[in-house]
């Protein structure tokens, strides 16, 4: 087990540069997730921290190792790829000891160790097969299974579920989760799907265009977004993002409409500011339809017409015009609606989040 | 009748229909094969009978006892060219089989200058006629002293090989993940240890079948190896069918004898090989 420690880690393609020096701590036995649209460098970053990319700049320490120059193989890491990357040649206990095996281990050791990492993935029915006999689900749990064998130091996944349905990704996510409890090594986990990061990690370092956005738990990424790229980023659906011009008190919107401006900004904006204002559909609901956040003072009601509902079962996403857009809300214990019906709506203003147009950065200090 | 039973009707009138038109095609494609075999068991009359005597009315193995049985009575030395064939087209596939491992998977896993230009030069060269070298290369052997030797052929042959070789295995390569040989790195092998212990055993159904056509080029030519070979050092068995031509006779019967001895060993190694020559090896390895 093992600290990872980034410093000002550089790739570049010639004179692309994709990675843009970042810096990252990751604690013993901590579980991170790698998150951000495509293109954004995780999936490079995962991939110099393997040793499958050299790097052009920068440090990588892996358990107090400077591993910069170090091949694979000599790194203690192991990955689980987006595509399993099985070896279709070998059953899959060969695919479990095939690791052990180029390490010279002893018989013995080889089929104990096999053994138990096909227990803790329920291999055991599976072992004499071949990838190409094996589910998604399957070969994925081979996979994962052919990491933990070698006992590293640090598990690497690049995007391991984004090839399976909906509901077997949910489910390999709980197995995931159940996995590093069990195993307790330090896991970086790179993923474009905001919701699995958001359920397995304790961190999540959100990425854009090869900078670090924003390193944070799930609850401070979520409830405290650093920029306004991360607000926009995390959270399903996604936060209302609106421009809007600080005059006087208000928000003042490009359609003419206006929000009071919330308490917690009013020392930081100041007149004539150009600010992006943000609020999460779960701060933005049919009046008596909303989960209550203790800032009733700052509920703000206004009376919408709807555009059209998204009935969910439990809860219903209603879509309803402000400042001549839809702007999304999460209707709780939901009663039907249609569209055009005009329906008093709150703003919970103590929840909204500012950014500055010109930076994106948030105003919160 | 009614549709169901019509439909029936006609899916099997059709399958009829297929089954004989395969056969008919079959037919025309092992004409040739057999004709060289029954013309091997007849005598010269017979081959020569017009219109073609269909079946044969009787059958010797005159021939090839005759071609064993040594020069001067009507032997050929088919053991020495036996020996020069064997010797000059395995080595040279050998060779072109691992220059073509080599150049196919630099082809298709590394990114270098002038890859595309060289890829294409190498296909170029296939575009000239074997034929149209053979004078060039008579003089430049020559030269070197290495005509009507085993070496010279096996360069010739090794040569005209090569770019096919890297073109066959280059396909093969590409078509087996690169994520393969990352994982295995990263389970511990160094490139070499990931190449033989993954890319090349899912690869080797392209090996295998750039080795047969190899062997097969070099097994049959004819044309370059009347101009470089002389002699029992190095006469191949195509040459040494001219063994059976004089000044105004041609030896049908013993010729049709040696082609029949020249096709029974390319026959079984493509027989051997074609079982390793399973495709779809590959599948499972990645997504789901």
């Amino acid at each position: 087990m093992a600290t990872v420690s980034l410093k000002q880690l550089t790739k570049r393609y010639g004179n692309m540069e994709i990675v843009h020096g970042i810096d990252l701590e990751i604690a013993d036995r901590e579980f991170i997730a790698l998150v951000g649209p495509s293109g954004c460098g995780k999936s490079t970053t995962l991939r110099m921290i393997a040793g499958l990319e050299d790097i052009s700049g920068g440090m990588i320490d892996i358990g107090g190792r400077m591993v910069n120059d170090l091949p694979p193989r000599s790194r203690n890491i192991s990955m689980v790829f987006q595509s399993y990357a099985l070896y279709p040649h070998m059953t899959v206990r060969e695919n479990l000891g095939f690791s052990l095996k180029i390490a010279g281990a002893a018989k013995d050791d080889m089929d104990r160790r096999v053994a138990e990492a096909s227990a803790i993935l329920g291999l055991d029915e599976l072992l004499e097969r071949r990838p190409s006999q094996l589910s998604g689900g399957q070969r994925q749990r081979v996979a994962m299974g052919r990491a933990i064998v070698r006992d590293p130091d640090v598990f690497l996944f690049d995007e391991p579920l984004s090839n399976l349905d909906a509901k077997l990704r949910t489910q390999m996510r709980t197995e995931i989760k159940k996995l590093h409890a069990k195993v307790k090594s330090t896991v970086i986990y790179v993923t474009h799907d905001q919701v699995e990061a958001m359920t397995l990690a304790d961190r999540i370092v959100i990425m854009r265009s090869g900078h670090i956005e924003q390193v944070g738990t799930p609850g401070e990424v979520f409830s405290r977004p650093a920029t306004r790229f991360v607000a926009g980023f995390i959270g399903s659906p996604p936060m209302n993002l609106h421009e809007a011009t600080v005059s006087d008190g208000s928000l003042v919107f490009s359609g003419g409409d206006s929000l009071p401006l919330p308490g917690q900004f009013k020392s930081k904006a100041a007149a004539g500011d150009k600010v992006v204002s943000g609020i999460r559909p779960d701060d933005f609901y049919p009046t008596g339809h909303g989960l209550s956040s203790g800032g009733e003072a700052e509920v703000h009601r206004v009376e919408l017409p709807v555009s059209i509902t998204e009935p969910l079962g439990n809860e219903t996403l209603v879509f309803a015009e402000f400042n001549g857009t839809d702007w999304v809300s999460r209707m709780l214990n939901p009663k039907p609606l249609k569209a055009g019906d005009r329906i008093g709506m709150s703003f919970d203003l103590s929840r909204a989040h500012l950014f500055s147009a010109e930076t994106g950065k948030s105003l919160r200090s | 009748m009614d549709e169901n039973a019509s439909a029936r009707l006609m899916r099997r009138a059709l399958t009829g229909a297929h089954r004989v038109g395969l056969f008919l095609a079959m037919l025309v494609i092992c004409l040739p094969g057999i004709w060289i075999v029954l013309s091997s068991l007849r005598p010269t009359v017979e081959i020569m009978a017009k219109p073609p005597v269909w079946i044969p009315q009787q059958l010797s193995f005159d021939a090839y006892i005759a071609m064993f049985s040594g020069i001067g009575k009507g032997g050929i030395p088919v053991l020495d060219y036996f020996r020069n064939s064997l010797i000059i087209s395995v080595t040279s596939t050998v060779i072109a089989v691992a220059i073509g491992m080599a150049g196919g998977y630099a082809f298709a896993r590394y990114r270098f200058r002038g890859k595309s230009g060289m890829f294409l030069g190498l296909m170029l060269t296939r575009t000239v006629p074997g034929i149209a070298l053979s004078l060039p290369l008579f003089f430049l052997y020559v030269r070197l002293g290495i005509i009507d030797t085993h070496i010279g052929m096996i360069l010739a042959y090794v040569a005209l090989n090569v770019p096919f070789t890297i073109w066959l295995i280059d396909g093969f390569f590409r078509q087996v993940p690169k994520d393969l040989a990352e994982a295995a790195q990263i389970d511990g092998c160094t490139r070499w240890q990931a190449f033989w212990q993954v890319e090349f055993p899912l690869a080797r159904p392209g090996i295998a079948s750039a080795a047969i056509f190899a062997f097969l080029t070099c097994w049959n030519e004819f044309a370059l190896a009347s101009q470089l070979t002389r002699s029992v050092n190095s006469k191949t068995l195509p040459v040494g069918l001219l063994d059976y031509t004089a000044e105004f006779t041609i030896d049908w019967r013993g010729m049709c004898a040696l082609t029949v001895v020249m096709i029974i060993p390319a026959l079984t190694l493509t027989y051997i090989v074609q079982k390793h020559l399973v495709g779809g090896l590959t599948s499972g390895a990645v997504k789901g």
